[in-house]
């Protein structure tokens, strides 16, 4: 195996969004039930069921957070997951289409277009307009599932969550309402994104949580067609063994963002402006793509006109700045930003997008090293810079 | 030197990270992600990128993927679709050197700050008289000089080609000794964005509309029809549906009038060939090359003819030294130094 590098503080890592990294007290309470909770939670001996227990526990603390009933959650492996559960679940169930935001995650746009969907046209702000939601809907019989996301993952814009589910309600009252709120968790009360929807999933690693753990809530008497059959773990709702330990470093990762919310917001929100001042002030080229105060405090977003992401990004890693750009595709390749198109910016400043995501790590320092790197970056490529 | 290495998930471009890396360079390898599209054989399928990264990290390099399929579509698809429609035979992997690993990746590789870019063709870099001179690769029968003949003078001072002194054979035992996943890969035949299974025609299908065209002999008379004049190819002889018979070859393919002319393999001899879109990687050559005996080569690997030019700004005329088989429009021709080893320069047929 590969030698294991840490990331040394002298790298900056400024790409949360992608993954955050794991907190403490997930890992350590991972590796303690990991070692210990060996035992198969579906099975009837004292092993089982003290491992069904810490379940049971996790699945309290999920439930506390989201401000929904326990037997709400649901378990799955992630976020891709549980927007395909959602959307070709409900789809299955009952015949119906389903109809999504153009800047939704491949996870929710794919499994639209797959089954031949409706996609809706967003702002130049970067969410879906619930006035045109609802002329769509008006025009759609047979609707199964809406999914709105309630960050996008690239830009950090907001959906008004409240108001397209009125949308929603009144236009197509039998159709499942789903957010992929993958990157809301940090920035946004889930309490009140779970007021206006109907389903709901969550990425553990985009908190600090383990890889390959995800929650799906759905509310209960909505029904969904399982995509994973087998045991019948999770009510029927998604089969499959538990994984003891990554149930526990999600619940203890998702609670302690949620304890931290408000100061994080509160603290990662100066440093977003602080970042995004600094680049857009010092670089001629540079511009926020959202207008500022609208997004997440976790997300900077700029476009640097005329450059090329693919070169920002080498130049940043070499000054051990690690951000990124639009979605890779299966090669690793950068992907043309369908978010950024989407919105209507220009193909000369899709080219130079650059996305700093803040997360539970950050320091002003990262900040700091970010701004400077990213104008000696710029300057290398020809931007003008001051 | 800081060495920015295309990795094209092959063979060759393996071992020279190799090469490069115990040279003692500071090696970044890269592979370019040019087709968009479905393609099951080629360059740019994941399955290569995930070799050449595997291999990247075997060899201990970093490993990146740049995404070029705008410019590799703008560049080479598209004006392959349009020779098509046109007629003509391009080559497409000539226009991708051109436009992309040796125009689109050096640009890359000067603004990142790279030394030099390297990659896994076989050919040489040379000192002829103090000035850089592209040269065959040292294994003949690999020999790669014409598809990157448009090299300039300029871009041969930045790049590198690690393999191109070694024979075939010593650059698999270098990839099998290094343990590499690619060392005994085959080597990539057909062109990269076509997958085997649809082939040329069913890529063009969707791209340009086929027209029918009548075969007809010298004398004008029709003997067979074709169902896409613009997938026949100079040269060709089967598929004109002229049943049996003689050997029939066609000598001339009229897109606009939807004919296709077939005679005798005598017909597709002559004596002269028009060229344009010149390339002389060196400019004091063109006035000693003209009216000088050089070496032509009008395909990948094929054979020298011998003939003089007569160069006239961007256009030249090729004089064969003995009749020679035709080349079909929009194929390339390099030309060769009469030691038959160093490029002078090229151009692609017009007529």
């Amino acid at each position: 195996m590969t030698e294991i590098t840490n990331l040394p503080r002298s790298y900056v890592y400024l790409d949360h969004a992608a993954t955050s990294p794991l907190r403490s007290e997930a890992r350590d309470a991972m590796s303690k039930y990991g070692d210990v909770m060996y035992a198969n939670p579906s099975g009837s001996h004292r092993f089982a069921r003290e491992a069904r227990q810490v379940i049971d526990e996790a699945r309290d603390v999920v439930a506390e957070v989201i401000g929904c009933r326990p037997g709400e959650v649901i378990f799955t492996s992630g976020g891709t997951e549980g927007a395909n559960a959602a959307v070709l679940g409900a789809t299955r169930r009952t015949g119906g289409t389903a109809v999504c935001g153009s800047t939704e995650h491949h996870a929710v746009l794919h499994c639209v277009e797959h089954i031949e969907g409706t996609v809706v046209p967003v702002t130049s702000s970067g969410s879906v307009d619930p006035d045109v939601m609802r002329a769509v809907l008006t025009d759609l019989d047979n609707v199964a599932v809406v999914s709105v996301m309630a960050v996008n993952n690239e830009t950090g814009a907001i959906s008004d969550l409240e108001r397209i589910s009125h949308a929603v309600r009144r236009q197509a009252p039998d159709a499942l309402f789903h957010t992929d709120a993958v990157q809301a968790a940090c920035w946004i009360d889930l309490r009140t994104v779970w007021s206006h929807v109907d389903c709901l999933t969550l990425s553990a690693h985009k908190f600090g949580g383990p890889k390959g753990m995800g929650i799906m809530v759905l509310r209960e008497g909505a029904t969904l067609e399982p995509l994973i059959l087998g045991g019948g773990q999770e009510r029927d709702r998604r089969s499959g063994t538990h994984n003891v330990a990554g149930i526990v470093g999600t619940s203890i990762a998702l609670s302690l963002t949620d304890q931290n919310r408000t100061s994080e917001v509160a603290r990662l929100g100066k440093l977003r402006d602080q970042l995004i001042d600094g680049i857009t002030s010092r670089i001629e080229c540079a511009t926020a793509t959202l207008t500022p105060g609208t997004g997440t405090a976790g997300t900077a977003h700029v476009c640097l006109e005329n450059l090329e992401s693919e070169s920002l990004l080498y130049l940043l890693d070499e000054a051990r700045v690690c951000v990124s750009a639009a979605s890779a595709c299966a090669s690793g390749a950068m992907e043309p930003s369908h978010v950024l198109a989407a919105m209507g910016v220009s193909r000369e400043r899709i080219k130079g997008s650059l996305r700093f995501s803040l997360g539970h790590t950050t320091t002003e320092s990262d900040v700091c090293a970010a701004i400077d790197a990213t104008i000696v970056a710029a300057a290398r490529l020809g931007a003008v810079t001051s | 030197m800081k060495v920015l290495l295309a990795m094209s998930g092959g063979v060759d471009s393996s071992a020279a990270a190799l090469v490069l890396r115990d040279q003692g360079h500071d090696v970044v390898g890269v592979t370019m992600r040019l087709w968009g599209g479905e393609s099951d054989t080629g360059c740019c399928s994941v399955s290569d990128v995930d070799d050449a990264r595997r291999v990247a990290q075997q060899v201990g390099i970093d490993h990146l993927v740049f995404n070029f399929s705008e410019e590799f579509n703008e560049h080479v698809v598209e004006p392959y679709v349009a020779s098509h429609v046109q007629g003509t035979t391009p080559n497409p992997c000539i226009e991708c050197n051109r436009h992309l690993k040796f125009d689109k990746l050096i640009e890359r590789g000067r603004a990142l700050g790279f030394d030099a870019v390297a990659t896994g063709h076989h050919a040489r870099v040379i000192d002829v008289d103090g000035t850089l001179r592209l040269a065959r690769g040292a294994d003949a029968a690999k020999d790669q000089s014409y598809v990157v003949h448009m090299l300039s003078a300029e871009d041969l001072a930045y790049v590198m080609f690690p393999v191109g002194h070694m024979q075939k054979s010593d650059v698999r035992e270098l990839a099998t000794s290094g343990g590499l996943r690619t060392a005994a890969k085959p080597d990539s035949q057909d062109v990269c964005f076509i997958g085997t299974t649809i082939g040329r025609a069913g890529f063009l299908e969707p791209r340009l509309t086929f027209n029918a065209a009548i075969v007809v002999d010298s004398t004008g008379m029709q003997v067979g029809e074709v169902p896409a004049v613009e997938l026949v190819t100079l040269g060709q002889r089967r598929g004109l549906g002229l049943g049996g018979g003689d050997k029939r070859y066609v000598v001339a393919v009229d897109v606009p009038l939807r004919r296709v002319v077939v005679g005798d393999e005598a017909e597709l001899f002559i004596s002269h060939t028009s060229i344009g879109t010149l390339s002389w990687p060196y400019s004091t050559d063109v006035s000693t090359i003209s009216s000088r005996e050089i070496l032509v080569q009008g395909s990948a690997h094929g054979e020298r003819s011998a003939g003089t030019l007569t160069v006239s700004g961007d256009t030249a005329v090729i004089a064969w030294s003995r009749p020679t088989r035709r080349i079909s429009p929009g194929q390339t021709v390099v030309f060769y130094d009469s030691t038959d080893m160093v490029v002078l320069g090229g151009g692609i047929v017009t007529e």
